[in-house]
């Protein structure tokens, strides 16, 4: 792999920007792998870097049924946060957000981290004393983050309407070093720094199969043909109940659509990102100028990649009354996508029934802020057979023995 | 849109006037049950990318639960049952054999 850096680009300037190569490979699976990992998201890739980069492990193909970021990493709003509760949760979401502060470097890919600062608003006094509570839980935790007044709120948003009427803003939990990514970089550099290990991804390839022997994996059947492996990490966020099946257990797992949207691109009028978790939007403003808007999920299951439309509306309407500059705004686009939620709203990152076969998903409305944390963890697993600290709280056995994770980290909300 | 029609008021109610309750026909464990037979019941769940069989109330209309056989893949409905079913009719389970061939049937 050759590196890119500013002597790479003044190079391929005089030359007509010729020698760029490909940024990963495209391989024929072999017969067989030490680790397959089913999914080529964020949460997939980054697994099977960290089990290159913290365990030696190449030997590594990723297998996916469309293209490399196409799932829900590529359709997500890329809020990135760790402003969490629980401990549990605080742990790995705030390992991952520290792991995003030198993810460029480390992946020597532009993942473009931006931390401009994110504000969740209280607009009810029950939030208000929630949190109140998080950022004594967080200081507990490590994790930076204070409570803000609704003068300050608006000093950092003058576009917002801090007034009411129906739902006044009264003050803000601030995470500052909270922020946003560029969603398909943080895939491609991850395939990158894969392909450059020797690992193989293979695209345009489904899993149809999990074939086992004793008890134990000993590899998937695609439309590719069989490819035998050591081990097996499925990592497949909406569809984690099929693949789950093929391997022989059921998971705590539905599948809903989540949607998202954009605006015209405007000229730079928010700096930080806005949650409204009460009347469910919440808003940022893109490199390009676009208002990146989110809000609730669709309740029923669903696996179409669409939402509904009323869901667009209840988004909207809520945001105009906290942002009524958006109000005559036009949307450039609208998509959604399957989201995978737990019984609790946690996500699942687990030994599975099946020997060798370990699973992560369950990430919900809210994982595109715990990739590089999610990967490291499940690296860790995966390599070792058994739960490290960051994971050890998250096997799928919680929902048996009533050990949940009681945080709505997904809680139908984008975040 | 979804339009699901009510099967005690008859009235071809859109998703706005409903609220979907996931998965129908649990089977239900209580007290003395064992753990894996509890956790089956709250939380296994069939989440099938094809025929569901689920529950929804009408909430903005005669307010009662009802079921409804529906594909997660298409949106696509067969039909709508009264919740006092404790399993999918066979009027329904004909018409879901007819538009999909390889449904592997009620499990
Ligand atoms: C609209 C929207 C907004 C969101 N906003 C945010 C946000 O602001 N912040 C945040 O932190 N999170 C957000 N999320 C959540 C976040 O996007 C996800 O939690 C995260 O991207 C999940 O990553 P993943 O790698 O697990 O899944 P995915 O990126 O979905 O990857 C799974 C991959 O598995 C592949 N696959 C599935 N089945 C098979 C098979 N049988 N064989 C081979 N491959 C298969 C799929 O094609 C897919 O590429 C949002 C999600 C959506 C939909
Ligand atoms: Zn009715």
């Amino acid at each position: 792999m050759k590196r890119y850096s500013v002597f790479a680009i003044a190079r391929e300037a005089m030359r007509h920007h010729t020698g760029w190569e490909r940024a990963w490979a495209s391989p024929l699976p072999k017969s067989s792998y030490d680790v397959i990992v089913v999914g080529a998201g964020g949460h997939g890739l980054a697994t099977a870097y960290y089990l290159g980069k913290n365990h030696g492990i190449t030997n590594v193909a990723v297998i996916e049924k469309g293209w490399l970021g196409g799932g829900n990493t590529g359709r997500n709003t890329t809020i990135i946060r760790s402003n969490y509760l629980q401990d549990s949760s605080a742990a790995i979401y705030e390992k991952a957000r520290s792991l995003y502060e030198g993810l460029s470097q480390d992946l020597n890919y532009n993942v473009m981290f931006s931390p401009r600062g994110l504000l969740m608003l209280a607009q009810t006094h029950h939030e208000v004393r929630g949190y109140m509570r998080t950022v004594h839980a967080n200081l507990l935790q490590g994790v930076e983050t204070e409570w803000i007044g609704p003068e300050q709120v608006k000093r950092l948003v003058p576009i917002m309407n801090i007034d009411g009427p129906r739902y006044p803003v009264l003050g803000a939990l601030l995470q500052k070093r909270g922020g946003t990514a560029r969603h398909d970089a943080v895939a491609w550099g991850y395939a990158r720094a894969c392909s450059a290990m020797g690992m193989d991804i293979i695209q345009q390839c489904e899993v149809t199969g999990v074939r086992q022997q004793g008890g134990q994996v000993t590899g998937v059947e695609t439309t590719k043909g069989f490819i035998g492996t050591k081990k097996l990490a499925i990592v497949v966020a909406g569809h984690s109940g099929q693949v789950a099946e093929m391997a022989g257990f059921r998971l705590p797992v539905e599948a809903v659509a989540l949607q998202a949207l954009v605006s015209e691109p405007i000229k730079p009028c928010i700096d930080v990102v806005v949650m409204a978790n009460t009347v469910h939007g919440y808003m940022s403003q893109s490199d390009k100028g676009e208002l990146v808007i989110g809000g609730g999920t669709d309740s029923f299951n669903n696996f179409t990649q669409r939402g509904s439309f009323h869901h667009i509306e209840e988004t909207l309407r809520a945001l105009i009354e906290t942002f009524p500059i958006i109000s005559r705004l036009k949307m450039l686009r609208q998509w959604g996508g399957i989201v995978d939620m737990t019984g609790d709203r946690s996500p699942i990152l687990s030994k599975t029934p099946l020997g060798n076969c370990f699973i992560n998903c369950g990430w919900g409305t809210g994982g595109f802020k715990a990739i590089p944390g999610s990967g490291w963890a499940m690296a860790d697993l995966v390599a070792k057979g058994e739960p490290g600290p960051l994971a050890a709280e998250f096997g799928m056995d919680r929902f048996r023995e009533g050990r949940f994770i009681d945080e709505s980290v997904a809680a139908g909300v984008a975040h | 849109m979804l339009i699901l029609e009510c099967p005690y008021c008859g009235v071809k109610a859109e998703e706005t006037e409903l609220s979907p309750g996931h998965e129908a026909h649990l089977k239900r464990f209580g007290p003395g049950s064992s753990d894996e037979q509890f956790e089956s019941y709250m939380f296994a769940r069939k989440n099938p990318k094809g025929v569901h069989f689920e529950r929804w109330r009408h909430t903005y209309g005669c307010g009662k639960w009802f079921l409804a056989a529906r594909c997660t893949a298409t949106l696509e409905v067969f039909g709508t049952y009264p919740a006092q079913t404790s399993e999918p009719p066979a009027d329904i389970v004909a018409k879901i054999k007819a538009r999909r061939p390889n449904w592997e049937g009620v499990k």
